[in-house]
């Protein structure tokens, strides 16, 4: 049998969201806190789902809109359909690197970011800030960027210098490796 | 007694919002219960891990609910809205699918109950400190305030079940208690920016300066948070706010648990004031009453000391 697979199949299939049901309202475009700044709205994204097209789908994963979204969860408290969508953004953008599909903006700030602070978990089983901002400045090349701020956060207490790292850190090491994070 | 409650602190209240596990174990000792901390917890994962690996956002939470199963914690106290969010969302998904929780035991290599009561600050405040607060009540908030909630906090609704999603109303209710003016207003569960302030600071200083713009618009006097996200954002991307508005702006951000403190005759070094970046300047409070023990010395003139 011939299987279309659609994002809008992969969506309904991997987080049981059911795309289709979205008639526009526009609710989750309307209460959107950066729905101005993205290049499609959530409203938008739906829509691009809903017409199940090869190059919609492929347009949308290199979107920058779903790296913008901040999971305020705003758009799914106020759809009348109930319809999840931070779990679809959060769908789209595991898609995005599975394909490499990554939108080339998101590629030199959100997404390296998100991998620093990953990485800092991986190693010491908690987020550190120094050695976080340091793995991101590396990965984005935005070396001076809050140079400013750094020292007046030393100085009021609030970046320790040593991570406090988990004492089991084999056990977090494993959680990587079955997670499929290496 | 002493009471005794878990207490899973995260990462921010270990570093950048040290001030708010100063102030949220302080007030704790000054109402007589101790928060022992989950033993070898980890980061839950927050934004990075849901948005890259579903599964270890998950995952990792889990590892800290087993750990304080381990440790026959029956509540947990969890002051990051962030941390308190996904502790919570990742213990819904689990109960209604035993096959995920096996996945998730199988990768943690621990067993996982599922009934661990998770407390965020501001059910913790109502059930263990509002009882106490008459008799230990020092001083009156003298000012008007804006009861910031953000997302984590009342979002999703159906999981959380906490407060109103729209318009939330506990914290307000709290700070009235202290004898604060509580704002009316549209940003109490606007995102702040979140997640993207470092890789993206232009977008934080914008949306975390509409929400400043309003509480100046309305008088307010300083902003009520219960998120170490929402306050660095609003307390650290001040200068990122300020350029924004195009206009400097010097109103305070405080944790609930800071003015609950200083309402309780706490100094700026218990309630860890002193650490923010935006300076909690003059006074804030008026002494009401002298409660019967607890307040030899203890002027609550919040200065800047740096």
């Amino acid at each position: 049998m011939h299987q279309i697979k659609t994002l809008s199949n992969r969506i309904r299939k991997n987080t049981g969201v059911d795309s289709i049901r979205c008639y526009q309202c526009g609710k989750c475009s309307a209460g959107c806190p950066l729905a101005g700044d993205m290049d499609f709205t959530p409203n938008t994204v739906m829509r691009m789902i809903q017409v199940e097209e090869k190059e919609t789908d492929k347009k949308l994963l290199q979107s920058e809109a779903i790296w913008l979204c901040l999971s305020c969860e705003m758009c799914i408290s106020r759809c009348p359909m109930e319809i999840d969508i931070p779990k679809v953004m959060d769908f789209l953008r595991q898609e995005s690197l599975k394909e490499g599909l990554q939108n080339k903006s998101a590629n030199h700030n959100i997404i390296p970011f998100h991998q620093s602070f990953l990485d800092m978990i991986r190693f010491t089983g908690r987020s550190y800030e120094i050695g976080l901002i340091a793995d991101y400045k590396l990965r984005s090349k935005k070396i001076l960027q809050d140079i400013t701020l750094a020292p007046q956060m030393l100085m009021h207490g609030k970046l320790p210098i040593f991570p406090k790292a988990v004492k089991n850190r084999k056990n977090i090491k494993e959680i990587f490796k079955k997670t499929n994070m290496l | 007694m002493k009471k005794k409650l878990g207490f899973y602190p995260g990462c921010s209240l270990e570093g950048t919002a040290k001030e708010y596990s100063e102030s949220v174990v302080s007030l704790s000792e000054q109402f007589d219960i101790e928060l022992k901390q989950i033993p070898d917890w980890n980061c839950c994962g927050a934004t990075a891990a849901h948005n890259l690996n579903k599964t270890l956002s998950l995952v990792l939470p889990s590892r800290i609910l087993a750990q304080a199963q381990k440790n026959e914690m029956k509540e947990i106290v969890v002051p990051c809205a962030a941390c308190y969010n996904r502790l919570s969302v990742t213990q819904y998904e689990l109960l209604k699918n035993d096959q995920l929780k096996a996945t998730v035991e199988q990768a943690i290599d621990m067993p996982l109950n599922t009934s661990i009561r998770i407390l965020n600050v501001i059910q913790f405040i109502q059930e263990y400190i509002l009882p106490e607060i008459p008799e230990k009540l020092s001083h009156t908030f003298d000012k008007k305030v804006a009861c910031y909630y953000g997302c984590l906090l009342v979002r999703p609704h159906n999981i959380l079940k906490f407060d109103r999603p729209e318009s939330p109303q506990f914290m307000d209710e709290i700070m009235q208690m202290l004898g604060a003016e509580t704002i009316d207003w549209p940003f109490k569960t606007e995102c702040c920016g979140a997640g993207l302030s470092v890789s993206r600071t232009e977008l934080v200083g914008k949306l975390s300066g509409k929400i400043v713009r309003e509480a100046l618009d309305r008088k307010a006097e300083a902003i009520i948070v219960a998120c170490p996200m929402c306050h660095a954002n609003l307390d650290m991307r001040r200068p990122a706010i300020d350029q924004y508005l195009e206009m400097k702006t010097e109103i305070p951000v405080l944790y609930i648990t800071q003015a609950i403190g200083m309402a309780c005759g706490l100094n700026e070094r218990q309630t860890g004031t002193r650490r923010h970046l935006v300076k909690v300047i003059g006074n804030y409070f008026t002494k009401t009453r002298i409660p019967v023990e607890n307040n030899e010395n203890n002027p609550i003139t919040v200065e800047e000391i740096i």
